[in-house]
């Protein structure tokens, strides 16, 4: 019964989903008195209409691939890692240590030590979820559900009592030195001559995103350890019999996972803020999930899709900046296209994998 | 194949006179390019048991699936008793008296009997009444047919031949007079097959009809009327049990001779391989799996392991193959193996241990993954796969899958292709080719044909002698006694956890084996 | 690529029709909301006020999370709203980046010095406004004990703390300040719930006047205070309409007068800093028909006589954030 081409597994089937919730989101935006089809031009103008608004939209895209890796790695070990939005917390915290306490002669050598501190900041507090499931048992799930909202208490402390500068009124670390500013894609692509606009956020981080999804790839589908980590999420009773050790496994893949969620900071705390933020994260680490489901878990699935919600995160944005649909109404397309390309999949598949089918035996 | 022709007969099985429960006229079906049924009739007289044999794939249950109203036949006829009858879906299947046991079973596991057997027969959106019309039902069934069940356990405390009566109550509920059973006895104890079919001889006297699938041919010589035999989509030939043998329906369902009986020369045992002593295993809860067992194996020699699944078969070799933690002392070529370590198979392949374990859908393959990676699965640390100290050499790997699929007639040869796609037969040709190919210094092997065809049994068969042959030791586990009494040069049998006792396979029959497995000892 | 064209030109097109008439002023409100009922809405009665007397129109946006101030500071100024008005000290930092790349917009900012040249920075004497109340809630107080519900801990809000606490002690150097902060982040500008229990705690410990100076989560404890039937002071706005004769008085901080001549002098607006103090009417007490029984004549004339003082200089109170130290009480 694999009549559909692969193309259109991957392809066709996302898009149509993607078309069914854009549909309906328009359906919602009119019954509550607006017009779809300027909403839709404002997000996509708004999104994609310039190179401005790409820069935001791949700032954006920049957080969802990390945390859409991150979750994908976890989940190709047969792990659910919700923790992202905590491992991204900590990680940024690991940015500000950083960047904060050490004297760095060059951004591109803080950039590295502070992508490190990200990677290893993220991986600790992914690790005693990790460590809890490999040896104890406690579901993986949970445990990083709740370590999210440890998380975001122990940042409460750390900024409020330890980071904050003296008499500052934020919620906020000190600023980074300025030459700790990493160069933004504009700078970048100016070096080669493409014109972009240099008042948004996207940074370098993206293009280390971008090395990330080939490592990723690289570790998944050229490595041993990716065999392993693949073979464990396929079936645990197997990978023991091939004497693949489970607690071993568990925690190298939630390690990895922990260390990109992590990394998505230095997109947010080093390429943007400048300065660690109370809650910095603002649901990248939830939007990861959608991500790495709708991405299929692969890379290059999570790149179109981290770039799908860079768009939607974008468009929202600028549809509440210019008129009066309620910011509320964009989670509600977000989360139509989750419901769509994640959760209900099967209801575009199925339809679609009949009619290649009928179409198979026309030709037959 | 064009000699095989030859073999074809006339489906001409069903007495004349005798009232048709079911005929099925020029049936066809494919699926894309693949044929699965091609113009296929048979007819089933009423009150007969019927069996239809053929291999993996042969279209077996593509063509019960169309009778059962799963898929659209693309051409042809179905009469129930002699009328004409569309089934476009399972509902219609139910309501012309047809009922079907499936191979895995379909019911709500934390569900009590009674509940599963209503489920979707309640008549109405009170339960009350259905339940005390059905616990009434139920218990006449239950006396008319010997299929004795507690209406209010639950599923999941009933062992699976248990479970399987529940089965055939839920069809006999909703008024079946055709049963078909998928493949009933592949998940049953010799014994379990054996109530199973008082039962079918039960129903068939009472004037049932019963259409029995199975690629295993003592079922049908001990418990059918008449057998259709399908090859490659196509019906070979429909005959009467009594007029034919197991040879020759071998040779109808593979399309060659096939041996049956495996030719070995004696055994010349060499150096000690494999010394156990007092082997001692607990399970996750704490049972003690295996009671002190203690065997050897020297070199060039098949030590068999009779008894009854689930005696502690398994946990042995768990133990031995490293994924299992026990105590007591196990030497390999006279080295002692710690048995603490967690999931310790790469170790134990360092060492010369080989493992095909009884499981290959849950233990031995990764299902989803292609045939190529279920190669390097537990060899993944093999030099020759690598390209560096990270990277896996994939090229390589296949390169070694082709190798293997084409010396261990793997089919198809096509190594990107997963292993779920494979027949159960090929499949088990995967696991072989890997675990063999690398010359173990001891083979550990469950139950190496189970849910395997034919023709790929005698292969196997014949590749665990020739690794014998060539000085090597082999502990075969196998539910199957024919094999077990066929392959092995020495027979230990047990029960609960413990060896029963040893015997020569020349010196012993089925009986008494069958009494040591059953924990009696003379 | 000709897609690319495509959306190019229709942007150019949407900047053309929905854009919005150049030079309109703009209002950015913080989180909480622009229906605070205290901080945020009197910026928004300012606006209005403006709108209605002039007819102009302005656009107004409210911030729903943190990461995204900088990006509405942006795109508002490149939309082309001068001058672009925005309430909130936590806007401080993002305007210190964002000013030098629009040289040409003015901003102007509330309740936090940003030092650029084309800022407009508004602060106001809260210590001043929180003296006064501090000294009728001492006054109106019979146990001696009065209380302090500060939203979010951050040196602003001890500001107001220490000139009430000041206050208090003008008029009872036996009394005693129970003051308490709902949160260290900037949920705790909205959380009436454990404003009420706070408030509630308080009065437990005897107080029987409380001074919310929280936001949205004063409003948990104006209400709680009226539950309890003991006085609460209002903040910001005037609040006392909220529980007539329940609330003492309010701290008024004519945030609403700060944007209304903002928006009134529009582009001409002076950057600078500008303090907003008692002399000025910055900050103050209401009296109005809710809370006039409280406010008795004795009263009246002490808070007049302190307020002259204030005005004429000849009282300084203590500014907590001039050097962080608060003699009148302890945190």
């Amino acid at each position: 019964m694999t009549a559909m081409p692969k193309w259109a597994d991957a392809v066709l089937v996302p898009l149509i989903s993607l078309l069914i919730a854009f549909v309906i989101s328009g359906l919602v935006i009119l019954a509550i008195g607006e017009d779809p089809v300027a909403a839709m031009k404002i997000m996509v103008t708004g999104a994609l209409g310039s190179t401005y608004g790409w820069g935001y939209t791949l700032y954006y895209s920049t957080n969802f691939i990390f945390t859409g890796l991150a979750v994908s790695v976890a989940f190709q070990a047969g792990l659910f890692n919700i923790g992202g939005e905590g491992q991204a917390s900590l990680g940024g915290l690991g940015v500000a240590v950083a960047c904060l306490f050490v004297p760095w002669p060059h951004w591109s050598l803080a950039l590295i030590g502070a992508a490190g501190m990200a990677a290893l900041f993220g991986a600790a507090w992914a690790a005693i979820p990790a460590y809890l499931q490999a040896k104890r048992g406690s579901h993986v799930v949970i445990t990083t559900i709740m370590f999210n909202y440890i998380a975001s208490a122990l940042m409460i402390y750390v900024l409020v009592t330890i980071l904050r500068p003296m008499g500052a009124m934020d919620t906020a670390s000190a600023r980074f030195d300025p030459s700790l500013k990493l160069p933004r894609l504009g700078d970048i692509l100016g070096l080669v001559g493409i014109p972009f606009n240099n008042r948004n956020p996207a940074n370098i981080s993206l293009l280390i995103a971008l090395v990330a999804c080939a490592g990723v790839w690289l570790l998944m589908w050229r490595t041993r350890l990716g065999y392993q980590l693949r073979a464990f999420g396929k079936s645990e009773k197997a990978s023991v019999y091939a004497g693949i050790n489970p607690v071993r496994i568990t925690m190298y893949a939630m390690l990895i996972s922990g260390g990109l969620s992590g990394m998505m900071a230095i997109n947010t705390v080093m390429g943007e803020a400048q300065r660690l933020l109370l809650n910095s994260v603002e649901g990248a680490g939830f939007i990861g999930i959608a991500v790495a489901l709708m991405g299929r878990s692969h890379p290059v699935g999570v790149l179109l899709a981290a770039i799908l919600f860079g768009f939607l995160y974008q468009g929202g944005a600028e549809l509440a900046l210019w008129t009066t649909i309620p910011r509320e109404l964009i989670i509600v397309i977000q989360a139509l296209v989750i419901l769509f390309t994640g959760a209900m999949d099967n209801m575009v598949r199925k339809p679609v994998e009949s009619l290649f089918l009928m179409l198979q035996k026309g030709k037959a | 194949m064009t000699g095989n022709d030859t073999l074809g007969r006339q489906a001409t099985a069903a007495p004349a006179g005798a009232p048709l429960a079911i005929e099925l006229c020029g049936i066809s079906k494919a699926f894309g390019p693949v044929q699965a049924n091609k113009d296929i009739s048979i007819q089933v007289a009423k009150g007969s048991i019927h069996g239809i044999i053929g291999e993996n794939g042969a279209g077996k249950s593509t063509l019960m699936s169309i009778l059962y109203g799963f898929y659209k036949a693309d051409a042809g006829e179905i009469y129930i008793s002699g009328n004409l009858t569309p089934i476009p879906d399972s509902q219609s299947a139910i309501r012309a008296g047809i009922g079907m046991v499936f191979q895995h079973f379909k019911l709500v596991q934390n569900f009590t009997v009674l509940e599963n057997v209503i489920l979707g027969a309640e008549g109405g959106a009170l339960l009350r009444g259905a339940m005390a019309s059905a616990r009434k039902s139920l218990t006449d069934l239950a006396r008319e047919y010997e299929l004795d069940v507690d209406p209010d356990a639950v599923i999941e405390d009933l062992s699976v031949g248990h479970q399987q009566r529940v089965e055939i109550l839920k069809a006999l509920y909703r008024q079946a007079d055709i049963l078909i059973l998928d493949e009933p006895t592949g998940v049953l104890t010799p014994a379990e097959a054996d109530q199973l079919f008082r039962i079918l001889n039960g129903l068939r006297d009472q004037g049932k009809t019963v259409i029995l699938i199975t690629h295993k041919l003592r079922e049908i010589m001990e418990i059918t009327d008449t057998v259709s035999v399908m090859r490659r989509g196509q019906m070979t030939a429909t005959v009467k049990t009594k007029d034919t043998n197991p040879e020759e329906l071998a040779e109808l369902m593979v399309g060659r001779k096939v041996l049956l009986h495996v030719e070995k020369k004696p055994a010349t045992p060499g150096e000690m391989v494999l010394e156990v002593e007092n082997l001692r295993v607990r399970d996750e809860v704490g049972v003690e799996r295996l009671k002190g067992v203690s065997l050897t194996i020297r070199a060039g020699e098949i030590l068999g392991i009779a008894g009854v699944a689930g005696n502690g078969q398994s946990e042995l070799l768990e133990v031995l193959g490293g994924i299992a933690r026990g105590t007591g002392t196990v030497r390999l070529n006279g080295q002692e193996i710690a048995l603490t370590a967690a999931a310790d198979g790469q170790s134990r392949r360092a060492r010369g241990i080989a493992h095909v374990p009884e499981d290959r859908q849950h233990l031995g393959l990764i299902m989803d993954f292609s045939a190529w990676e279920n190669v390097a699965f537990g060899y993944h640390h093999a030099p020759e796969y690598q390209k560096s100290a990270l990277l896996m050499d994939n090229d390589a790997i296949r390169a070694d899958t082709v190798s293997k699929m084409e010396r261990y007639d793997v089919r198809p040869p096509i190594p990107t292709l997963a292993a779920k796609s494979f027949s159960g037969g090929n499949q088990q040709k995967i696991v072989v080719a890997r675990e063999m190919d690398r010359n173990p210094d001891l083979l550990l092997v469950g139950q190496p044909t189970r849910g395997v065809d034919i023709g790929a049994i005698e292969f196997i068969h014949k590749q665990i002698i020739a690794l014998r042959d060539a000085g090597k030791a082999v502990l075969l586990v196998s539910v199957e006694l024919d094999e077990i009494m066929s392959l092995s040069d020495r027979i230990a049998v047990m029960f609960d956890g413990q060896i029963m006792g040893e015997r020569d396979p020349a010196k012993t029959d089925e009986r008494e084996l069958g009494l040591l497995m059953a924990g009696v000892v003379k | 690529m000709s897609l690319m064209k495509t959306l190019a030109a229709a942007t150019a097109t949407i900047a053309l029709t929905a854009g919005m008439a150049a030079a309109d002023p703009a209002l950015i409100f913080d989180l909480g909301g622009k229906f605070d009922k205290s901080f945020n809405e009197a910026a928004y009665e300012g606006a209005q006020r403006w709108a209605k007397e002039t007819g102009g129109s302005y656009k107004e946006l409210e911030m729903q999370s943190e990461a995204q101030r900088e990006q509405a500071l942006r795109r508002l100024a490149e939309s082309g709203a001068n001058p672009v008005v925005m309430t909130g000290f936590a806007f401080g930092d993002v305007l210190n980046q964002v000013a030098p790349d629009f040289p040409d917009t003015k901003f102007a900012i509330i309740d936090m010095v940003v030092d650029q040249p084309n800022v407009k920075s508004v602060v106001f004497t809260e210590e001043q406004g929180s003296y006064l109340v501090g000294m009728a809630a001492a006054m109106a107080s019979k146990t001696g004990t009065v209380g302090f519900v500060g939203g979010m801990d951050i040196p602003l809000i001890r500001k107001f703390a220490c000139g009430y606490a000041q206050g208090v002690m003008a008029v009872n150097p036996d009394a005693k300040v129970i003051a308490n902060m709902t949160g260290s982040t900037p949920a705790a500008w909205n959380d009436p719930v454990k404003g009420g229990e706070l408030a509630k705690a308080q009065k437990a410990q005897g107080a029987d006047v409380i001074y919310a100076a929280a936001g949205g989560t004063g409003l948990g404890v104006l209400q709680a205070a009226a539950d309890e039937g003991i006085l609460s002071i209002g903040v910001d706005s005037n609040q006392n309409y909220l529980h007539p004769g329940k609330v003492l008085t309010s701290m008024t901080k004519r945030v609403d007068n700060a944007v209304y001549d903002i928006f009134k002098s529009g582009t001409d607006m002076t950057p600078g800093i500008t303090v907003m103090d008692f002399a000025a009417g910055g900050v103050g007490y209401a009296v109005d028909d809710n809370n006039k029984d409280l406010i008795t004549p004795a009263m009246q004339e002490q808070l007049d006589k302190a307020g002259k003082l204030i005005a004429s200089g000849t009282l300084k109170v203590h500014d907590y954030m001039s050097d962080e130290t608060c003699a009148a009480l302890s945190f």
